[in-house]
């Protein structure tokens, strides 16, 4: 009972009845949109057909529903008290993917616990979020604004990252990092900081490149110039704008797509799922969804304003930063304004791992708008 | 405290100023949406299209060539070929194990369908055996569904009725080549499977046979495969293409010639309208339609009697003593004879110290022009050849159509040759000489002409000097009247013709034993027999050797020329035997028969 208590598994500050009360039901609504649009979208791409990737999809949102209720009904200092833990669990698991998961199979991403493909990588991008939410929130601005106070958080980003990008899973790698420049810039690290470290990459990027892997050099090439081989790497981003251009303002329809169900659209049901949307509903469709992203992001960002602590408020900075960066990354993509580095949409896409990690953060970040008044003091 | 104020400050401002980078990058994004959707949809909508559209074309259905009575000469008869679909089969062994049972397929056939069967994708219909009988098809069809993958499919492929009897007119269609590509743009050359004409009216007709090709628009996915039909255009399919010819005289025709070698055109003197044309020995257009077998091919090749050559406008033979009755109509033209100038046969001329002899040893003594085209006397035409020189024979020759291309809708039409001084100059860079103006004049030497030509001469003949031209479609009746006519005089042709019907139904005459009477209805003609090598002084002495007695290939060639009736003449023939030994015994019974025949059905069809 006492060390139940030294652990903090039950909350002194709110009862459940008041946490059910502080919820906010249209934030759920909205992510349970993208989640009824995805479903939708799934049973367009199998050709009309409920069976395999839309009644799949279904049963995993209703699994993310659950986890995402599960984790706002969290107290919120029990993910400050866990924060270190949990990410150096997650840094042990991403080692022993790259140790005991290497089947010489290629890229090994994930552990294979039967039911469900764990992918260490997703709950790393959580994990990172609070642990650096943590560490700022326990130091002051004059440890920010030195060189010596951001080189902890910075080897706590790149060393996942450096294990991610040797899987190799450069998307992941990229979107960590950049969530942890983002973080950084929220906390008040100097602007001429990022200059700096701007210029440095730049000066870097050539050396970077001899350590891509063959089929990422060719992804980039094939980013700057589609048209450089349009049957070979070309070919998936050139039909891509396509689909999305042949949809025009009111797209084909519901299931009338031509280059997503005559299969010239690749991935349709994963990484270009937008594509397909943007086929059969158009311009109108392919703007609700990013209308509908917005808000959810806005809601978060109000969220974390009105949170009073200040780790809620980074973990909520962090953990919106991060669901955009899914959006933006996978939308920028399939309109051919980055290259095709392999994330999907969050919610809409086939995929357990990240309908998971995504609803899990969506949890948390629920989690510390009901706390929004718990005073976590410092440590 | 301070601190940790500007602290808490500095995060909302900064969260503040990130929210809204990603309002506008999320912004960005919604233009470039715009651009794609909006701006460039056109473009895009057009790359779909050509992405999900594959556009098929249609072959439309040949013209049929028909005959003057509308008998079908070639026509298109549907194709069955059995086809093996891969992806429709769990096993293609199995598949091919069951068709092999119904369906004799050789080891190579079988080596090609396996091929095949690996290049093409699963959903492509492969080709196991075409022109299956009806048999054969109902088999197939009736086991089908013991067959998982196996398909029906009909088209259609080219027939000739007629086969070798009308090769030569026809010709046939075969698969496109390379050449042909370059020359004819039409799209409808590069469907696999495609035929066009590659000879005789098949080739001449090609653009009016051949039709518009259709559309048909397909949707496809990703690998090809068709999803649905979009749209069909359908073609224009080829005309139909009447010939002035009449099958029943075709086919006598060739039958008449039993193995000879030879070639035989009948012909309406009025019109030119051609009623049967003839090269014997022939090929089966049937043969090449699919490709020929190098086995018939090198069969064909081989034969002495060469049945590739269209023999009939492309047969280059001395017209002997056919062309006679130009020297004669030559010489009455020009007035160094009438009626009544006779001209004495000893047998031989001379000339010089050459000797020129007549084919009757010891002459037939004095003739006059009726009486030598009877007897076919050489001497009389050495002497009036030589009083009227070779420039007026050349020039009467040539306004018979002879040495000249008549036109007719064929391909590889010879022009034959008319000698004269230039030419002989040119050619030899001599003189003309003398005795060449005498062989000349009874139709040997240099002197070529093709079996069609004499057919028009004869008409020319037979119709009173209406410059006829050969055709194998119907004429109009005003191109009929625009005939120009030669203004040869009336008496001098009426003096000729009654030589020729001399030569027929006189008792002496060369071609008396193929005379007939059709409801008083005779023939007229002219028999003409040629060397073809030189008859050596030591066997005019030692009696020249009988002709059945020769290699065939030494033999002389028979020709005759005729028409009929012979009081209002409508059809003209001419005929040649290649080697067939004399004009009256080989060519004559040829020519009297198929004109007899030609009275006959007119009669017929009239009632």
């Amino acid at each position: 009972m006492y060390k139940s208590y030294k652990l903090g598994l039950h909350n002194p500050n709110l009862t459940f009845r008041e946490k059910l009360r502080y919820l906010n039901m249209t934030y759920f609504v909205l992510i349970s949109l993208l989640a009824a649009i995805g479903i939708m979208m799934l049973y367009s791409a199998a050709n009309g057909s409920w069976d395999g990737w839309a009644v799949n999809h279904a049963l995993r949102f209703v699994l993310g529903f659950g986890v995402m209720f599960v984790a706002s009904m969290v107290d919120i200092k029990l993910f400050l008290r866990y924060a270190y833990p949990f990410y150096f669990a997650t840094l042990i698991l991403l080692i022993v993917v790259e140790v005991a998961g290497y089947t010489g199979m290629g890229a090994t991403r994930w552990i294979d616990l039967k039911f469900i493909k764990l992918q260490p990588s997703e709950l790393m991008k959580i994990a990172l979020v609070m642990a650096l939410a943590k560490y700022f929130h326990a130091t002051t601005l004059q440890s920010i604004e030195t060189v010596r106070g951001i080189v902890t958080p910075l080897l706590m980003a790149l060393v996942p990252a450096v294990l991610i990008m040797a899987q190799p899973d450069l998307g992941t790698a990229m979107m960590l990092l950049f969530t942890t420049g983002v973080i950084l810039f929220a906390v008040g690290v100097q602007v001429w900081k990022f200059v700096a470290l701007g210029g440095m990459v730049a000066i870097l990027m050539p050396i970077g490149w001899h350590f891509l892997h063959d089929y990422q050099k060719r992804r980039v090439l094939t980013f700057l110039d589609p048209e450089r081989d349009p049957l070979g790497a070309g070919y998936h981003i050139m039909q891509s704008k396509i689909a999305l251009g042949s949809g025009g303002v009111f797209g084909k329809g519901f299931l009338k797509g031509t280059q997503s169900h005559l299969n010239f659209l690749p991935e349709k049901h994963t990484d270009f799922i937008f594509t397909m949307l943007s086929e059969e509903f158009g311009l109108i469709g392919g703007v609700v969804i990013i209308l509908i992203n917005m808000i959810i992001l806005a809601y978060s960002y109000a969220f974390a304003l009105r949170t009073t602590s200040y780790f809620g408020k980074l973990l909520i900075v962090g953990l919106a930063t991060n669901y955009f960066l899914y959006v933006f990354i996978n939308i920028a993509m399939v309109l051919g304004l980055l290259p095709v580095v392999g994330v999907p949409l969050p919610l809409i896409s086939y995929g357990g791992t990240v309908i998971l990690s995504v609803c899990a953060s969506f949890g948390v970040i629920m989690a510390v708008y009901i706390n929004k008044d718990t005073n976590l003091g410092k440590e | 405290m301070n601190r940790d104020n500007d602290k808490g400050k500095i995060l909302i401002g900064r969260t503040l100023i990130w929210g809204g980078v990603q309002f506008l990058m999320l912004l960005l994004i919604i233009v470039r949406l715009f651009y794609l959707q909006v701006y460039q949809a056109d473009k895009f909508s057009t790359m779909a299209d050509d992405n999900r559209i594959s556009t098929r074309l249609l072959i439309p259905p040949r013209g049929e060539i028909v005959d003057r009575n509308g008998k079908i000469l070639a026509g298109n008869r549907q194709n069955f070929q059995a086809m093996i679909v891969a992806e429709q089969t769990a096993s293609i062994e199995d598949t091919l194990a069951k068709v092999k049972k119904i369906l004799p397929i050789s080891e190579d056939e079988e080596e090609r369908i396996r091929e095949d069967l690996k290049k093409y994708r699963r959903f492509v219909p492969i080709k196991v055996k075409d022109r299956l009988n009806w048999e054969e098809t109902s088999r197939i069809l009736l086991a089908a569904s013991d067959i998982p993958g196996i398909v029906i499919d009909d088209g259609l492929s080219r027939y000739y009725p007629y086969g070798e009897r009308t090769a030569h007119l026809l010709g046939y269609v075969a698969s496109v080549s390379e050449k042909d590509l370059k020359r004819d743009n039409d799209p409808l050359l590069e469907v696999p499977g495609f035929k066009i004409g590659k000879d005789g009216i098949e080739k001449q007709f090609e653009k009016e046979l051949r039709g518009i090709g259709g559309n048909l628009k397909l949707e496809v996915n990703a690998l090809g495969r068709v999803m649905k039909e979009i749209e069909r255009v359908d073609g224009v399919p080829g005309e139909r293409l009447q010939l002035t010819i009449d099958a029943r005289l075709q086919e006598k025709a060739y039958e008449l010639y039993g193995g000879e070698s030879g070639a035989a055109v009948l012909i309406d003197v009025e019109s030119g309208e051609v009623l049967a044309f003839v090269s014997t020995p022939s090929y089966n257009s049937n043969d090449f339609v699919n490709g020929v077998s190098s086995k018939i091919y090198d069969a064909l090749l081989a034969n002495e009697r060469s049945p590739l050559l269209n023999k009939a406008v492309a047969g280059l033979y001395s017209p002997g003593s056919t062309f006679k009755m130009v020297v004669a109509l030559a010489a009455l033209e020009d007035g160094i004879i009438t009626k009544d100038s006779k001209v004495h046969c000893s047998g031989r001329m001379q000339l010089g110290n050459h000797f020129f002899h007549c084919w009757k040893k010891y002459g037939h003594g004095p003739l006059n022009v009726v009486e030598a085209l009877q007897h076919s006397c050489d001497i009389f035409f050495y002497d009036i050849a030589q009083r009227l020189g070779i420039e007026k024979i050349a020039a009467m020759s040539r306004r018979f159509g002879l040495g000249l291309p008549t036109g007719i809708e064929l391909g590889g039409e010879k022009s034959g040759l008319i000698p004269d001084k230039k030419w002989r100059m040119e050619r030899f860079g001599e003189a003309w000489q003398t005795g060449e103006t005498l062989i000349a004049g009874i139709g040997q030497g240099y002197i070529m002409t093709t079996p069609l030509q004499l057919a028009v001469m004869t008409a020319r003949i037979a119709n009173g000097g209406l410059e006829i031209k050969p055709t194998f479609i119907k004429s109009d009746e005003k191109s009929r009247k625009k005939v120009r006519n030669m203004r040869l005089s009336k008496k001098h042709i009426e003096w000729v013709k009654e030589g020729m019907c001399a030569v027929v139904n006189r008792s002496g005459g060369t071609a008396f034993a193929s005379r007939f009477n059709f409801d008083g209805q005779e023939m007229c003609g002219k028999t003409g027999t040629t060397q073809v090598r030189r008859i050596t002084m030591k066997e005019r002495q030692s009696g020249i050797v009988k002709q059945d007695d020769l290699p065939w290939k030494y033999r002389n060639h028979a020709l005759f020329v005729g028409y009929a009736p012979h009081n209002k003449p409508k059809y003209a023939v001419s005929v040649l035997v290649e080697h067939g030994g004399g004009g009256s015994s080989a060519a004559a019974p040829i020519g009297a028969k198929l004109l007899y025949e030609a009275l006959k059905i007119n009669k017929e069809d009239g009632k």
